[in-house]
């Protein structure tokens, strides 16, 4: 009833001021100094190490390569024209909606095999899935990497015990494409497993009851009860998750360095060859500011979704 | 201990929304005051700013002569207890009833001996080493006045205590506080909508409606002497009969005409005091309990009419009749030994001594 | 359930027809369950099983082309002692204890006070600023650290792992005040009015009220800024280059690669004792880790 009224009664000085300035009046003002002092590191960070970096690299993507002059978008228009940079492209956004299918795919049925699981077993099993998502990628994709090994891939050892041959893991593009979408399919899809975990087990069991006694079928569930009640996190899930894919830089750097033949740059990994690498600065602000606008969009998605999520109370 | 004061009071909220419309009430020192009234009503943000925790947008509130307008809560010298206890759930009993007193620096002997003093008066010395998720809803509402009690305040102050806990309990725990109340005689103020719960425990009603006071007074008061229809409609339960009727006056008697060709006398007694409004239309107030089954001992100023009753509902001690009057459904509270049926036509004798008269446009109690 | 019961019931009531069988169709689902598990839990530990095996073997075995990769014939820790005595691999290890555990404290120290105030304490902007913290919590370091590296260098700090703890937390605070805003804001408000009407300041709130009240949550947000820290990757890569600044995940390969010689074995032991910190805390706080980790969209 008076939820919050402290607090808004502080906002609106002008609207309910009473005649005088009290002792109270002090001590609110005195607490909102207080707040913001409280908050003050917070700005710090935010503001000195993620907003101004953000229109440094604006102001750097639009010098030439020894910062010494400014060309305006000549870099952005460079890059565009550039093929290895709109294979750049092309390879993020495969990567990124590739593997995010993937990864959702695979969390949504594991979920669902570990929702029907009696309790005890669940968790154990839960433990054991969450595993490739624990372990820092950079670490993990060493493991891939040795598996993937030209002369010592233990993959081509079990192929060859079927009679099949070698498969250029990492040296052929289309493999090597294959590759690394697969590694980050394998790291990120129990963090969506165990998002949707979390999903389901907050519907309700009377809905599930209820659509059974309505003469519902398993699917007709699945398509009526829990696909809505759960699309909130699904799209925030898979929003998140595409940002994350879309600007990964772990795993290609680690397994293929970009090739072969760039063809598994990502922004992330091209941004640091050119920038860090060959020491175009200006460059390689540039190919790290294109992610932007579509990381802006997806970000703008998942805030609305959360918000909304919030207003429900779910 | 300390006596309250409300002067002229005014809580406005955001987008000019009053909940308190300048409300004025005196709260004697010992004294157990109620406040009542439905959700909304604004009982619950008088509480609050009596406790600090809403500012005052106008008025005056003293506690023991003292106005505290400008004073923030810790100095107050008041304790509250919440409607969901709001224990701190890491803290054990003991830490929770000690709380308040190691932040205000009491010496260690000195908090023991009060928090132990305190347990003693509400029975929960074996609980004082667990914690608040360890305890059942009735241990943990006694901790929470466990918490007040030690502080020894000027005023306690208690937000709907007893609306987390089942019937039963609820009972159990109004006799509880009474008790305590008598033991350690604080000045308190009560905020609760249950006019059951106001009855029992108050020495003081303070009937509250859409931000006023709408009357304050002993809890029989309140019952035989409402001064307004919402008064009378909201204390006693079940609530109180409105029918429209008219007061006429004829050869010197005063009869009230109801719906469905119902004539019923006034006692001659009140004839003085509803002469002027003789020719106007009325509701006629009457509790269920003054419209009941005809005894051989009845007195005088009985009035008896048939009616059909539609409802029927045995509640084991009596039994409850309903029927309507025009659109207007009125009840009745019989003995469950007299014979009652659907649609049988029943005879039931009016108290008229107990009768109400509200002009229908003031809503006041003639 | 009736229908379990049903079926075991059946001949003692011949007046019933038994029609299907819930039971056994129950039982197929769940073994089926247990299949697609099997398979996938085959698929998600496989790298870490094949990182163990190959760091229990010597060179020799692993250079062998005749032997099984998946199995060792004759283990040896020959490869852990080698790093842990020769090398710098030590020095990495401290490194990144040192930077996690610096990230680690500071991310605590701001977010906590910042989220109480952002819950509690309103004051003119701080929605937007809430608002501000999540999208921050969106910005991937892929898209900032190109300006950074020239923050860095500017300040001097260019090849020096402290720069790690000043950068650390631009992605550890947002999420860690994100999470908290949400733990305190579940805490009921009577209880700081208790605390208030108590005579408790707003310090004494914070620290002797919210604090452990939300201490599952704080723990949540630690072991997240931890694992953050702890895997780091491209900040270390694009600001350290000297052995003895470098941090695990970046040291492991630059040391134990030189020119074309793959010390195979002492890779995968190093990066398996370095996945370990994280890998333990998993494993004893397992419900905090998870909590954490739904926190973002379940919270707030």
């Amino acid at each position: 009833m008076a939820d919050g009224n402290t607090i808004t009664a502080r906002g609106i000085p002008a609207a309910i001021a009473p005649p005088r300035a009290g002792t109270l009046q002090r001590l609110a003002r005195r607490r909102s100094t207080l707040a913001f002092l409280m908050t003050l590191p917070l700005l710090a960070v935010i503001g000195g190490l993620v907003v101004y970096p953000f229109f440094y690299a604006i102001e750097l993507s639009m010098l030439n390569k020894r910062m010494t002059r400014f060309v305006g978008l000549d870099n952005y228009v460079f890059l565009l024209g550039r093929e290895t940079f709109q294979l750049v492209i092309f390879q993020s956004v495969l990567f990124a909606v590739s593997a995010v299918i993937a990864k959702a795919l695979i969390g949504f049925v594991l979920a669902h095999v570990l929702h029907t699981l009696p309790a005890r077993g669940q968790r154990k099993w839960r433990g054991m899935l969450l595993v490739p998502w624990v372990i820092p990628p950079a670490i993990s994709t060493l493991a891939w990497w040795w598996l993937f090994d030209p002369s010592y891939s233990a993959f081509n050892w079990l192929l060859a015990g079927i009679g099949a041959a070698p498969v250029p893991w990492l040296g052929d593009p289309g493999w090597a494409r294959f590759a690394v979408i697969l590694v980050n399919t394998w790291y990120g899809a129990p963090f969506f497993m165990i998002m949707y975990l979390a999903a389901l087990k907050s519907v309700p069991d009377q809905l599930y009851e209820a659509a059974a006694i309505d003469g519902a079928s398993a699917w007709q569930k699945l398509r009526y009860v829990t696909l809505p009640m759960m699309r909130n996190i699904i799209s925030i899930t898979v929003l998140f998750s595409l940002i994350v894919t879309f600007a990964n830089f772990d795993i290609v750097r680690v397994l293929t360095n970009g090739g072969p033949q760039d063809r598994t740059h990502l922004f992330g990994t091209y941004a640091f060859q050119v920038g860090i690498q060959s020491g175009d600065i200006p460059l390689g602000a540039a190919v790290s500011l294109f992610m932007f606008p579509l990381l802006a969009i997806f970000a703008i998605f998942i805030l609305r979704g959360v918000s909304r999520r919030t207003k429900e109370g779910l | 201990m300390a006596q309250v004061s409300l002067r002229r009071l005014v809580k406005k909220y955001e987008g000019d929304v009053q909940a308190v419309k300048g409300i004025d009430l005196e709260i004697a020192d010992h004294e157990f005051v109620v406040l009542v009234g439905p959700s909304g009503c604004g009982k619950s943000t008088t509480l609050r700013m009596i406790a600090g925790l809403e500012d005052i947008t106008d008025g005056e509130i003293a506690i023991g002569g003292v106005v505290v307008n400008d004073i923030p809560p810790r100095d107050r010298d008041i304790a509250m207890v919440f409607q969901n206890y709001a224990l701190y759930p890491h803290m054990t009993v003991f830490e929770n009833m000690a709380f308040g007193l190691t932040l205000r620096r009491f010496p260690k002997d000195e908090i023991r001996r009060r928090v132990d003093n305190a347990a003693r008066i509400l029975d929960i010395g074996e609980l004082l080493d667990r914690k608040p998720k360890a305890l059942s809803g009735g241990q943990r509402q006694r901790v929470a006045m466990g918490r007040a009690i030690v502080r020894d305040p000027k005023v306690f102050l208690f937000d709907e205590p007893l609306s987390n806990l089942d019937a039963k309990l609820r009972v159990q725990m109004r006799t509880e506080i009474k008790k305590v109340h008598q033991t350690v005689k604080t000045t308190t103020v009560y905020v609760t909508h249950d006019q059951v719960e106001a009855m029992t425990l108050a020495d003081r009603v303070v009937v509250m409606n859409n931000g006023i006071i709408e009357q304050v007074g002993p809890p029989q008061e309140l019952y035989h002497n409402p001064t307004t229809k919402f008064v009378a409609g909201f204390i006693g339960s079940p609530a109180m009969n409105f029918i429209p009727a008219r007061l006429e006056n004829g050869a010197g008697a005063l009869r009230l005409h109801l719906p469905e060709g119902i004539v019923l006398p006034v006692p001659p007694e009140r004839t003085k005091r509803y002469a002027p409004h003789a020719g106007q239309e009325v509701l006629f107030g009457l509790r269920p309990e003054h419209l009941t089954e005809e005894k051989p001992t009845d007195k005088a100023n009985i009035a008896t009419f048939q009616v059909r009753p539609e409802v029927i509902e045995p509640m084991g001690m009596e039994t409850l009749v309903h029927f309507w009057l025009q659109g207007t459904e009125v009840s009745a509270r019989l003995d469950p030994a007299v014979p009652a049926e659907v649609g049988r036509p029943l005879t039931l004798a009016a108290d008229m001594n107990r009768m109400h008269l509200i002009d229908p446009r003031t809503e006041r109690v003639l | 359930m009736s229908g379990a019961s049903m079926a075991t019931g059946a001949p003692a009531a011949p007046a019933y027809r038994k029609v299907g069988s819930l039971r056994r169709e129950r039982r197929w689902a769940l073994i089926g369950a247990y299949a697609a598990l099997a398979v996938f839990v085959v698929f998600f530990l496989l790298p870490p099983f094949h990182m163990l095996i190959t760091s229990l073997k010597s060179s020799a075995e692993i250079a062998d082309l005749s032997g099984n990769p998946w199995t060792v014939s004759r283990p040896t820790l020959e490869n852990y002692w080698a790093l842990l005595t020769h090398g710098s691999y030590p020095i990495h290890f401290r490194n990144s204890v040192i930077v996690t555990l610096c990230t680690v404290a500071i991310t605590m120290l701001i977010s906590i006070p910042a989220a109480f105030a952002l819950a509690r304490m309103r004051f003119w902007g701080s929605t937007v600023l809430a608002t501000g913290v999540f999208l921050t919590y969106l910005v991937p370091e892929t898209l900032l650290f190109i300006p950074l590296f020239q923050i860095i260098g500017g300040m001097g700090l260019y090849n020096n792992m402290w720069a790690m703890v000043l950068i650390y937390p631009t992605l550890t605070v947002p999420f860690c005040t994100w999470i908290m805003i949400g733990y305190f804001g579940s805490i009921p408000k009577e209880l700081d009015e208790a605390a208030l009407i108590d005579g408790a300041n707003h310090f004494q709130m914070l620290w002797k009220i919210f604090i452990p009240v939300a201490l599952p949550g704080i723990l949540a947000a630690t072991i997240f800024a931890f694992t953050v820290s702890w895997a780091q990757f491209l900040y270390p890569m694009a600001f350290l280059v000297s052995s003895d600044q470098m941090v695990l995940t970046t040291g492991i390969v630059s040391d134990l690669i030189r020119g074309d010689t793959f010390q195979w074995g002492m890779i995968m032991a190093g990066a398996l004792l370095a996945a370990l910190p994280p890998l333990l805390v998993y494993a004893f706080l397992m419900d905090y880790y998870i909590a954490g980790l739904t926190a973002g969209a379940t919270k707030g």
